[in-house]
Parts: C-alpha cells; sequence; structure tokens
C-alpha cells in the first residue's frame, strides 16, 4: 500500500469533520471550495481540512480511492458525504447542521472517555 | 462529437426525464472554446433510493474517461421525477472562480 493512502486513511478517521479543498478556509483558490467552507462554517463546528493544491500526491491519489473525482470533498465519521453540490444543497434542507452536531459530539464523547 | 456531446450521449444511458448540459467553461482561467467546466442537471427514476453520493458516483462511473481527460469541474444537480416537481425545475447557481487549478 502506498504511504499516501496510508496518510489519507489515518487523516480520514483521525479527522470526524475533514475537508479536502483548494485552498484553505480562510482563502479558498476555487469557487466550490468557497460554497463548501461557507457551508461548513455556517454549522458552527470546528472541522479539519488538506490543501490538496499543496498536496499533490493526495489530489492524485483520494480520487481514486474515494471513487470520486473531484473537490471539494466532505469526510464525516469516515464516511464520503459528497462535493460541493451535495454540502450545498444538505445545508440547504437542514441536513447538514445535525450531521456535522453529531460528528463533533461523538467525537468530544470519545475524547472525554480517553 | 465535441465533449459536451459525448457527455450528453452518455448521460442518455439513464433514461432522463430532463437533461442539461452547460459548458461553464467561460467562466474560469481556461482559453476560449475550452471544454473543462460543466454543468449537468439531470432528473431520472433511476436515482429514486439513492443516497447523493451514490447519484453522483453513478454519473462519475458512466463519465470516467471525459473525467479522466478534459473534464476538470462537473457540477452535478440529480434528482427523482418527485424531487424535480418539488423544485419547480429549479436549478441552482454554479459558484464563480476563484483562480486555483489554472489550465495553461
Amino acid at each position: 500500500m502506498s504511504a499516501t493512502l496510508d496518510t489519507i486513511k489515518q487523516q480520514i478517521s483521525e479527522n470526524p469533520i475533514l475537508l479536502y479543498m483548494k485552498g484553505s478556509p480562510q482563502l479558498p483558490q476555487c469557487g466550490f471550495s468557497a460554497q463548501a467552507v461557507q457551508a461548513l462554517m455556517g454549522c458552527g463546528e470546528r472541522f479539519a481540512f488538506v490543501n490538496i493544491l499543496e498536496n499533490p500526491d493526495i489530489r492524485a491519489e483520494l480520487p481514486k480511492y474515494a471513487n470520486w473525482p473531484t473537490f471539494p470533498q466532505l469526510w464525516v465519521g469516515g464516511e464520503l458525504v459528497g462535493g460541493c453540490d451535495i454540502i450545498v444543497e444538505m445545508y440547504q434542507n437542514g441536513e447538514l447542521q445535525p450531521l456535522i452536531k453529531q460528528a463533533a459530539a461523538t467525537n468530544a464523547t470519545e475524547e472525554g472517555d480517553a | 462529437m465535441n465533449v459536451q456531446q459525448r457527455i450528453e450521449a452518455r448521460l442518455g444511458q439513464l433514461s432522463p426525464r430532463f437533461l442539461q448540459v452547460e459548458n461553464e467553461s467561460h467562466l474560469h482561467h481556461v482559453p476560449p472554446d475550452s471544454e473543462t467546466h460543466f454543468k449537468v442537471t439531470l432528473v431520472s427514476e433511476a436515482f429514486e433510493g439513492l443516497m447523493p453520493v451514490k447519484r453522483h458516483q453513478r454519473i462519475y462511473g458512466l463519465l470516467d474517461e471525459e473525467l479522466a481527460g478534459p473534464v476538470h469541474a462537473l457540477a452535478l444537480h440529480l434528482y427523482t421525477p418527485r424531487e424535480w416537481e418539488r423544485r419547480h425545475g429549479e436549478i441552482p447557481a454554479s459558484p464563480n472562480c476563484r483562480g486555483g487549478g489554472r489550465i495553461a
């Protein structure tokens, strides 16, 4: 297994709310990533991000692993939720916030138990 | 056949009730007449009972050659006929470009 794939799996398992994106939440470098960040920030929980423009190995490997060719990608609780279109639609439907809140709460409980 | 026509032809396999493929490349930092950024709105019974991720992956599977080649961005708005009716045919807009991932 490649080292990059190990890194990806580790990132996904260790970060309950993780956004792979172009740029950073402060300075998104793509309109689709910017929209995803905006929706995620609207949920009011901390989230991790990986700037794939600075990580070309992840940019190349993740689409194959995820069966998802484009960025951004939102991973919650180790599962792919989707890209910009899905994130924004879920946010507008009121489905994103409970998912994010639940992931953050589950993580807090686990850390408390440790 | 250009890229847009290929996309339309492949997506025909889902027997769409409604299909609109828009070339949005002119909104991005690419040369004129590029075929790199597309937006697809598709209404099909094939999406009934499928979570959003699975619907998108279904499309990615049909367009794997295009996505491995010329197509750089693909906005997808995928609905069942019932969902489409509830939306009254309203299609979400795509965001503006922010300059990342330029194609020379």
